[in-house]
């Protein structure tokens, strides 16, 4: 499953949510002002990290370039894709769920 | 509507609603709710997930007389008469805000979060509110 | 809109259902019924009390397929069937005798 996220980890529990609710293997990407959770040294690079370990996460570029995150400083293993990355996503997993 | 027959073709998918926040700050849980009732008319496999202040939407004794806004707390109640009765809750959101299922306004089938992530990654459907 | 009973005006929405719960009385009830050419009879009283205390318990106005089966359970299989509700209610047993027990639409009801 596609686990899509869109509020900043900062002002809602979704992400946490989101992460404790999907299963090892499935996927979660961040869009809107949810890229804020892939941004440098916080709380929830460190939440995103141990994900890491057995799901796959995934930051909407253009969200990020919005938003002046720099690209540089989102960890290793995040993957940022494009909108295209993003239909490919949808189409590759059998259901999707967007936390709200 | 397909008021006898069901879905068109027979065709039953799962669908669960995750319901995630309190009852009267915003309209979400009373959204959720009324497309769920609405949905019911479709025959589907339905099930309602309350996670985190989701869980407050099933607290017993609201009483929104003097303010004025409407309680729509007994409709869940409702829902097993619109053949809607896989509720759920979350364990880890009961206990965070200190409720016990005795505190809820229907009986739900308590999970954890492990329980509850399977039971979402076997729908057809995820609709959160 | 608005609907006149006994010289007092109570306010509707555009399809005529009451927009305050508190104003219903059976002598508004009767007099939307008269609007739509409907004389209430006793069974159609049954339906429309039934309405207002399931209202009254579930704060929802049931869905047609619910209220069929709800009015079975209570008043008997004879009267718990989309025939016997049309009859009384021809233009839909949840929409028109919600209207005239002074509830909101159903949910989902178009």
């Amino acid at each position: 499953m596609l686990h899509i996220v869109n509020k900043s980890p900062f002002e809602k529990n979704s992400l946490e949510t989101a992460v404790r609710l999907s299963q090892p293997d499935s996927a979660i990407l961040l869009i809107e002002d949810a890229v804020y959770a892939a941004s440098g040294d916080t709380s929830a690079v460190t939440m995103l990290k141990d994900v890491l370990r057995d799901r796959q996460v995934f930051a909407l570029g253009p969200d990020l370039q919005a938003r002046g995150v720099d690209v540089e400083k989102v960890p290793d293993g995040i993957e940022i894709i494009d909108y295209e990355g993003f239909v490919d996503l949808v189409v590759a997993h059998e259901s999707t769920q967007s936390w709200l | 509507m397909y008021e006898e027959d069901g879905a068109p073709g027979g065709i039953v998918k799962k669908i669960a609603y995750v319901n995630r926040r309190a009852p009267h700050g915003t309209i979400y849980a009373l959204e959720g709710l009324e497309v769920v009732l609405i949905g019911a008319a479709f025959d589907q496999d339905v099930s309602m997930i309350f996670v985190d202040d989701g869980v407050y939407d099933l607290k017993r004794g609201q009483d929104t007389g003097v303010s004025g806004i409407k309680n729509f707390s007994p409709a869940y109640r409702a829902l097993e008469m619109y053949d809607v009765e896989k509720l759920y809750a979350e364990s880890e959101s009961l206990q965070k805000r200190g409720l016990v299922v005795e505190d809820l306004i229907v009986p739900v089938e308590v999970l954890s979060s492990a329980e509850v992530a399977e039971l979402l990654a076997g729908q057809d459907i995820v609709l959160n509110f | 809109m608005t609907i006149e009973v006994g010289g007092k005006v109570f306010e509707t929405d555009e399809e005529g259902y009451l927009a305050n719960l508190s104003d219903w009385s059976e002598e508004v009830a009767t007099s939307m019924a008269g609007i739509d050419g409907c004389e209430l009879g006793d069974n159609h009283w049954e339906v429309i009390n039934f309405l207002r205390s399931y209202y009254e318990e579930y704060q929802i106005a049931p869905a047609v397929r619910v209220l069929t089966k709800a009015i079975g359970k209570k008043l008997g299989k004879d009267k718990g069937n989309s025939k016997y509700l049309y009859e009384l209610f021809p233009y839909g047993p949840a929409k028109q005798a919600c209207k005239y027990a002074g509830l909101p639409k159903p949910t989902g009801c178009v």
